[in-house]
């Protein structure tokens, strides 16, 4: 089939293999020689390791642990924080010390009770309002950047105001829950490590493994399995587990399985984040903006990981689709001694974007102005500067899918209804919000040109048969069938002739990572113009090979240590309507409707697309009043999926949604990111909704059955 | 030694009694369709057919399925039923990283036989012991009905 609109679906590339259950994960596979491993982890939050004590271990089972890493002990992110074997301090409970390996996993288990190791605890830090407290202390603040109009103007501008709004935002953990947990194979051989697993970025991991195993380029190989969702739980985390298994692969001489149980997987990996968010904003007397200014915290957890860079993204959308006069921003990233975060989809934006639609809707209130109205009327427009003095370069289509949104959902009339509907209702409340937001494609800044540098390469066989190398995965979002058709159409071949395997880095060039809703828009780009080049040579019958370079296109430079300049080539953009029914007597919430509208550019999958909003928008939503993880003393008090509940079929509901074409000029056909966009709206309309129907202010996600019923007592309290 | 049947096959396994039904399932007849998701019956990944009905096979002590009639994904793939919500599930997009799929579709087939033509409310309920991160249910909601359509009577109760 030739592809005519390349909107038009088509049948998914993998779903065959899927849909029987046919296709191997890396828990599905078995090799000669194998092994598995388990950790054994700390059980304290902060302190120094004094002994390790091992059981006498049977034949063929052993330790593995940082004396036997070849290279240095830690893993290859960014800073040289997290050990791939803690041997000194321990950081956070669950924090891998060593890892025993052998045949079977029943004795494994049982040789893990019987290892001792002595610990000397210290003073933890174990919330974020006490790292917040402690920022000053040495090694506290792992990272921070200010900008925006200096504070003297703020101040001069706030003495002169009618008032001056504050407001303090929580937001919480998220946990990813793929439905595959993480899992990693090293595959033992005399020459080379093969590591093969669940991943995101081929790279990532393979970079991690040159650094702890300290070998060159040849001897250590990357391949992706299928991979049962990643919402960017398997971003970097996967290195780590990359690291354990190939250090442990080459102690031991055998092939190495690591795949976690669902309880530990919720137990140590990464998670999104929990944000406090300060606001001030000085307001004139009719409840207009004069300045704002954001103070911005998030809980790395126990080392930096990519804290410092999903800050940056939680900063960068601090002011959300708004042009605010005066607005200052400064944020943190704190260490405590609890688990690590790291990405999740979004990557910052959830956070300051429930704060900021959040501290807008209440402004509104002060204004006494429908909090709709009220957001319009600061919407940015195109040519507009960013809060970084880039630029909106490109048409902004919002207006017109507000007023889209408000026809389909019929948003004034549900108003009125819904108001009257709990004049005469005591126990049942209903509720419509909105949510207005953007999400910055691919990385932020020059990311792209200076760190990425993404190569990708074009295989003609002499049958003539093409074929994509390229390092990114497929986890579900659909880039085998999405890429696929863009090289398809590009050379005029039907879409089910080209080849699109599973990626290995002996193959593959590194075309970056498959993070930041960057793969379809600059990886797809790259692969559309390498599939020009290609038709330009074809010559049936003969090899032919085509590598292509990512291309920078120059704006305003961004400074990261000014935080000024082009945060981002492009934005994608979105509107959400949501309504619910909220039962005053147990604060449940119920989903009734949710409508939603989106620039992405250019669909390059109708299909694929439409599975992105509606699965972006369920973790979203539920991000804002379903799924709640805590910390307790350095423990997660959620160890397992009904502890945490994350939505079913029964919390969902069908979703109205309509897509705008706005074609971007750097993007394949038109295409600008698409995946984590999907996830932003959800949680700011959900408490939006909520606010509306029993007519009170929260401060926090997720706004939990406990959080409404204590906040309809507070309000009992206050207003009977 | 406990015996039982296997996608229409009389099996003997000397597996502790104690062992769950779908480490057998995967490490002994290597039947890889049953995935595991949590390990503690939250998420239907493993769902298998224990004398037709839906369970979670990771619950199960293999002890206790003496002379049961297990049927995995792999049981029903070449069937009819199988063909057609294997249509509808590509045509209504239901598939993302595929993971929760093979259990998602025991779960739609098992509510098919039950109720032939569900309604939406029906289907969400029917498919609710399953978890799937990716696509919001939606499209899985969508390819069940259609299956329902596009099956014209193969999906009546026996």
């Amino acid at each position: 089939m030739n592809l005519k609109d390349i909107s038009a679906s088509v049948p998914r590339k993998d779903h065959k293999g899927k849909v029987s259950g046919q296709l191997p994960y890396i828990s599905d596979v078995k090799v000669e020689n194998m092994v598995y491993g388990v950790l054994y982890r700390s059980p304290i939050a902060y302190g120094k390791i004094k002994s390790i004590q091992l059981p006498d271990l049977p034949e063929g089972y052993e330790a593995v642990g940082a004396e036997q890493i070849p290279g240095p002990n830690y893993v290859k992110i960014i800073k040289e924080d997290q050990p791939i074997f803690a041997d000194e301090w321990v950081n956070y409970i669950g924090e891998p010390i060593l890892m025993l390996v052998g045949a079977d996993l029943n004795i494994l288990y049982h040789l893990l009770e019987k290892v001792k190791v002595e610990i000397e605890e210290y003073q933890a830090i174990y919330t974020l309002e006490e790292a917040i407290k402690k920022k000053s202390a040495p090694g506290v603040t792992m990272a921070s950047y200010e900008f925006g109009e200096s504070l003297d103007t703020i101040t001069s501008i706030e003495l002169k105001a009618h008032q001056i709004i504050e407001e303090e935002y929580d937001t919480g953990y998220q946990e990813h829950v793929y439905l595959e947990p993480q899992g990693m194979l090293a595959i033992y051989k005399d020459d080379e490590i093969v590591v093969q697993g669940s991943m995101q970025c081929l790279y990532y991991i393979k970079n991690a493994l040159i650094n702890a195993l300290a070998c060159g380029d040849d001897d250590v190989r990357v391949v992706q399995s299928p991979t049962g969702g990643g919402f960017g739980g398997k971003e970097e985390f996967p290195s780590m587990m990359a690291c354990h298994v190939a250090v442990a692969a080459k102690a031991v001489k055998k092939s190495v399985m690591l795949v976690f149980d669902r309880s530990e997987d919720m137990v140590v990996t990464t998670k999104r984040h929990p944000a406090k968010i300060r606001y001030r904003t000085a307001l004139d007397r009719k409840g207009n903006i004069l300045s704002m200014s954001v103070d911005l915290f998030l809980d790395a957890g126990a080392n930096e990981g990519l804290s410092s860079v999903v800050l940056q993204r939680a900063l960068l959308n601090s002011a959300g689709v708004y042009k605010i006069p005066h607005f200052h921003a400064k944020g943190y990233v704190l260490k405590t001694h609890t688990v690590p975060n790291g990405a999740f989809r979004g990557f910052g934006a959830p956070q300051s974007f429930a704060g900021i639609e959040s501290h807008m809707c209440h402004l509104s209130n002060t204004a006494n102005i429908e909090p709709l109205e009220y957001k319009r009327k600061y919407l940015v427009k195109q040519g507009d500067p960013t809060i970084t003095k880039g630029n909106f370069r490109d048409p902004i289509l919002m207006e017109e899918m507000i007023e889209d949104l408000l026809n389909t959902s019929n948003y004034k009339k549900k108003k009125v209804e819904f108001k009257q509907f709990n004049q005469q209702n005591q126990r049942f409340k209903k509720g419509i919000g909105t949510s207005l937001f953007l999400h910055g494609c691919g990385f932020t800044g020059s990311g792209e040109r200076d760190h990425i540098k993404a190569k990708v390469k074009l295989v003609k066989s002499k049958d003539d048969q093409v074929s994509l190398k390229i390092s990114n995965s497929d986890m579900g979002q659909g880039i085998f069938t999405t890429l696929s058709k863009i090289v398809a159409k590009e050379l005029d071949l039907p879409y089910e002739e080209i080849l699109f395997p599973y990626p290995d880095t002996k193959e593959v060039p590194d075309s970056g990572p498959t993070v930041a809703s960057r793969t379809t828009m600059i990886v797809g780009k790259l692969l559309e113009r390498a599939a020009k080049k290609l038709k330009a040579k074809w010559q049936s019958g003969v090899e032919q090979e085509v590598v292509e370079d990512y291309v920078h296109r120059e704006m305003i430079p961004w400074n990261e240590k000014t935080f000024t300049g082009d945060a981002y080539p492009a934005y994608s953009w979105g509107v959400n309507i949501v309504e619910v029914e909220v039962d005053t007597v147990t604060g449940n919430v119920k989903l009734e409707k949710v409508y939603a509208n989106y620039d992405v550019g250019k669909v390059i999958d109708d299909r694929v697309i439409k599975g992105q909003i509606d699965g972006g928008l369920a973790q979203g939503l539920a991000y804002g009043y379903l799924e709640k993880m805590t910390s307790k003393e350095g423990k997660i008090q959620q160890k397992s999926i009904s502890d945490y509940g994350p939505p079913t079929s029964l919390d969902v509901v069908s979703i109205e949604s309509k897509i705008f074409d706005n074609p971007y000029a750097d993007g394949p056909y038109g295409a600008k990111g698409a995946g984590e966009l999907t996830l932003i709206g959800g949680a700011p309309a959900v408490q939006a909704a909520i606010e509306d129907a029993l007519q009170t202010p929260f401060k926090q996600i997720p706004v939990t059955p406990e959080v409404i019923i204590d906040r309809l007592w507070m309000k009992e309290g206050v207003d009977g | 030694m406990i015996t039982f049947t296997l996608n229409g096959r009389k099996v003997e396994t000397d597996a502790p009694a104690t062992a769950r039904l779908l480490d057998v399932i995967r490490d002994e007849y290597e039947l890889i369709g049953t995935k595991e998701g949590c390990g503690e019956g939250e998420c239907g990944a493993c769902s298998v057919f224990v004398n037709n009905l839906l369970q979670n096979s990771c619950l199960i002590p293999i002890g206790s399925i003496e002379g049961a009639d297990i049927i995995t994904i792999e049981g029903i793939m070449e069937s009819k039923q199988f063909k057609i919500l294997d249509e509808s599930y590509s045509h209504a997009g239901g598939v993302q990283c595929g993971y929760c799929i093979p259990g998602m579709v025991m779960a739609s087939a098992a509510l098919l036989s039950q109720n032939p033509n569900p309604s939406e409310a029906e289907i969400r309920e029917g498919i609710s012991g399953n978890l799937c991160r990716c696509t919001g249910y939606n499209m899985i909601v969508d390819a069940v009905s259609l299956a329902a359509k596009k099956g014209d009577g193969l999906w009546q109760k026996k």
